[in-house]
């Protein structure tokens, strides 16, 4: 699960992190408000940034700075409302502008291939790590945390003293240590400063040179969807703004569902064989319009379940149902596609694949029901992109 | 011989009195593992499955009893790292974790312990193995197989039995079936399923089995073109219509940024001499293409 900005900070602050202060405000005149309390602190600009849960915020004109209070309400109206990859901003952080002297990156991600914590650090801050890796790959430093104690001091210190932190290493050595601690103490799968960088406090021009600071100016937070049971108080931070109320509906049905863009809507059981559905439709010359996983044991409610997900999406003209029973009863999913069909306010062709366990019962029952079957993987892909209208547009 | 498990394999189920793990431990039972011994605490000096398998209130004492020497775990997300820490300090060498979302972190010191004691874990959110004509130890269905000399290893459930029932048809059989699971923390990878193979006088051929998210194909793919240059290998990735930045089903199905696309593991195990099909039906013709004649 991905978590605003602000409630990431909010993370690493709890971890003793050096976060400069922030407030989220939903209207105009909210980031009016925050604005001028920022201004009132000495700052000399605020900065004011989308809250929305993709990148590429800043290209999309999501962040910007302003002087004054009435500027600051200009650009929050601006931002507020405004699309950023199809989605729609509903509140913006609202800072004190930092004056950096220098940015830095520092992440602490699950790495699959070590089965590790790692920790990755570049003096290439501010742009996406993504692309200094690409660039300059010798600009990022890597190092495991210990897969019993976490990250060690002198590990942190390794990271810290090959980032080029300079007089800030200690700094660093905690930053470094309170992400770690950060991605423990909520399942993080990914906790991200980007930039980390060096301040000058006290108002930009102070020019005393005395009050320099490295301090967490951005942050993201992944985690851990298999976790959330075990830290309900996180299930706060799950932003009803973003989430499409069909994902809701399928999170509570306990189905796996990720809506796309096609007109052939899947049902599948088992994440492997969804994902390879989708593919066949796909080369046999249709979109799917979902990824879904009926899950393990699926019984006829959840089967019921599934078809309003895919009967939500106006755009599905055509169904493919294919089960490979194992766990899961053929007849079972048989039963729950014929009281879906008969309870369903659409009529969309439907074409059932069902084999494995209980696979002759299921094949009497669709065949009593007069619902269109198919023996193959190809076969049932190509009848449905047949019975797709929308397939060619 | 088969690799992992075979006639020789003395299992031992634990969470055998749960629903899943009653359900399965039957099954295995039926196809003809040696079901020795299953573990459920508190139920010790019970029965299994109508009074045939022995339930002992501890791993240590269904190994001291049974000669127990694989486990596969039942056991809920919460308790299955410890329930896998259990088998390992009972002496238990390969340990199957079929249980399905455990935080991955949980995983990070579970995955060391293995490690450091010689053991293997293969999972979590896996189904299993089978050598057909043995033993399976896990969820698959039994029917799909066919003994024979291709070796299966893969990342998902279903689809594995879809591949396999496509070979099963086509009369092309197989050594052993291993599904490595689909999380992002594993116990065994790919390249140690192929190492294995690679060992087994009793496999001719390969069959990977892929899906989008991390690099374990891609290392894979490495591994065979330097060791298994000369046996016959075919593959199939899963995810190649996924959007980026979705986790589709496994957790550890994720495509972030341009890493852990199908394409660039088609890329990896075409180099490396894999013939990479388009549709799990197409494995047998692919695996006689690459020359297999069994």
């Amino acid at each position: 699960m991905k978590i605003q900005e602000a409630d990431a900070k909010s993370l690493l602050l709890a971890q003793g992190l050096p976060v400069p202060g922030w407030e989220v405000a939903r209207t105009a005149t909210e980031a009016r408000a925050a604005a001028e309390r920022a201004l009132a602190a000495g700052a000399e600009q605020v900065v004011i940034k989308a809250q929305v849960l993709v990148g590429g915020r800043g290209k999309a004109g999501g962040v910007k700075l302003a002087s004054s209070a009435d500027e600051a309400e200009a650009v929050a109206g601006r931002i507020l409302g405004m699309d950023i990859k199809d989605i729609t901003v509903r509140k913006v952080l609202v800072a004190a502008a930092a004056d950096i002297v220098k940015e830095y990156y520092l992440s602490a991600v699950l790495d699959r291939s070590a089965r590790r914590i790692l920790l990755m650090g570049s003096a290439e801050g501010g742009v996406e790590i993504e692309q200094v890796a690409v660039a300059t790959p010798e600009a990022i430093t890597y190092q495991h945390a210990d897969p019993y104690l976490g990250l060690l001091d002198h590990q942190a210190r390794r990271l810290a003293f090959a980032m080029d932190l300079g007089p800030h290493w200690k700094a660093g050595v905690a930053i470094a240590k309170g992400l770690v601690r950060t991605m423990q103490a909520h399942d993080a799968d990914l906790v991200e400063i980007n930039p980390l960088a060096v301040v000058r406090e006290g108002g930009a021009g102070s020019g005393d040179g005395s009050g320099e600071r490295l301090v967490c100016l951005d942050a993201k937070v992944t985690l851990d969807d298999s976790a959330l049971a075990r830290h309900p108080e996180l299930e706060a931070l799950r932003d009803p703004d973003e989430e499409d109320p069909t994902d809701q509906l399928a999170r509570e049905a306990g189905i796996s569902f990720i809506k796309l863009d096609g007109t052939i809507g899947c049902m599948v059981n088992g994440a492997g064989l969804a994902m390879t559905t989708m593919d066949l439709v796909k080369r046999a010359g249709g979109e799917p319009a979902n990824f879904l996983d009926i899950g393990g044991g699926a019984r006829a409610d959840k089967v019921a379940a599934a078809m309003r997900l895919i009967l939500a999406d106006p755009k599905v003209d055509a169904i493919l149902v294919n089960i490979f029973g194992g766990i899961t009863r053929g007849d079972e999913v048989a039963r729950g596609l014929i009281e879906a069909r008969s309870l369903q306010e659409r009529d969309v062709p439907m074409v059932v694949r069902i084999v494995g366990t209980n696979f002759e019962e299921a094949a009497r029952l669709l065949q009593e029901a007069a619902f269109e079957t198919a023996g193959s993987l190809d076969e049932a892909a190509a009848k449905a992109v047949a019975a797709s209208g929308g397939a060619a547009a | 011989m088969s690799i992992l498990v075979g006639r020789h394999t003395r299992l031992v189920v634990q969470g055998i009195t749960g629903r899943e793990g009653g359900f399965h431990a039957a099954a295995m039972l039926e196809y003809g593992t040696l079901v020795v011994a299953g573990v459920t605490p508190g139920k010790g000096g019970q029965t299994a499955l109508d009074g045939r398998v022995p339930v002992f209130d501890s791993v240590h004492r269904a190994v001291a009893e049974t000669g127990a020497d694989t486990s596969c775990i039942f056991v809920p997300a919460a308790g299955a790292p410890d329930a896998v820490m259990e088998a390992v300090d009972a002496g238990i060498r390969t340990i199957f974790c079929i249980t399905e979302g455990i935080p991955a972190l949980d995983m990070v010191p579970v995955v060391q312990a293995i490690r450091d004691a010689g053991a293997r874990l293969i999972g979590p959110n896996c189904p299993g193995a089978t050598s057909p004509g043995q033993a399976k130890v896990g969820i698959i269905p039994g029917s799909v197989h066919r003994e024979g000399r291709v070796g299966v290893v893969s990342r998902s459930g279903t689809l594995t039995y879809e591949a396999v029932q496509a070979m099963t048809d086509a009369g092309i059989g197989q050594s052993t079936c291993v599904g490595i699971g689909g999380d992002p923390i594993i116990g065994t990878t790919f390249s140690d399923i192929l190492a294995l193979f690679a060992e087994d006088a009793e496999t001719d051929a390969l069959v990977l089995i892929g899906e989008i998210g991390g690099d374990a194909e891609e290392q894979a793919a490495g591994w065979a073109a330097e060791h298994l240059a000369d046996i016959p290998k075919v593959a199939f990735i899963a995810g190649r219509t996924a959007p980026e930045g979705k986790r589709m089903g496994h957790a550890g199905a994720i495509i972030s940024g341009a890493s852990g696309t199908a394409q660039s593991k088609v890329d990896a195990l075409e180099a490396a001499g894999f013939r990479v099909a388009g549709s799990p039906t197409e494995l047998p013709t692919l695996l006689r293409d690459a020359g297999y004649a069994g």
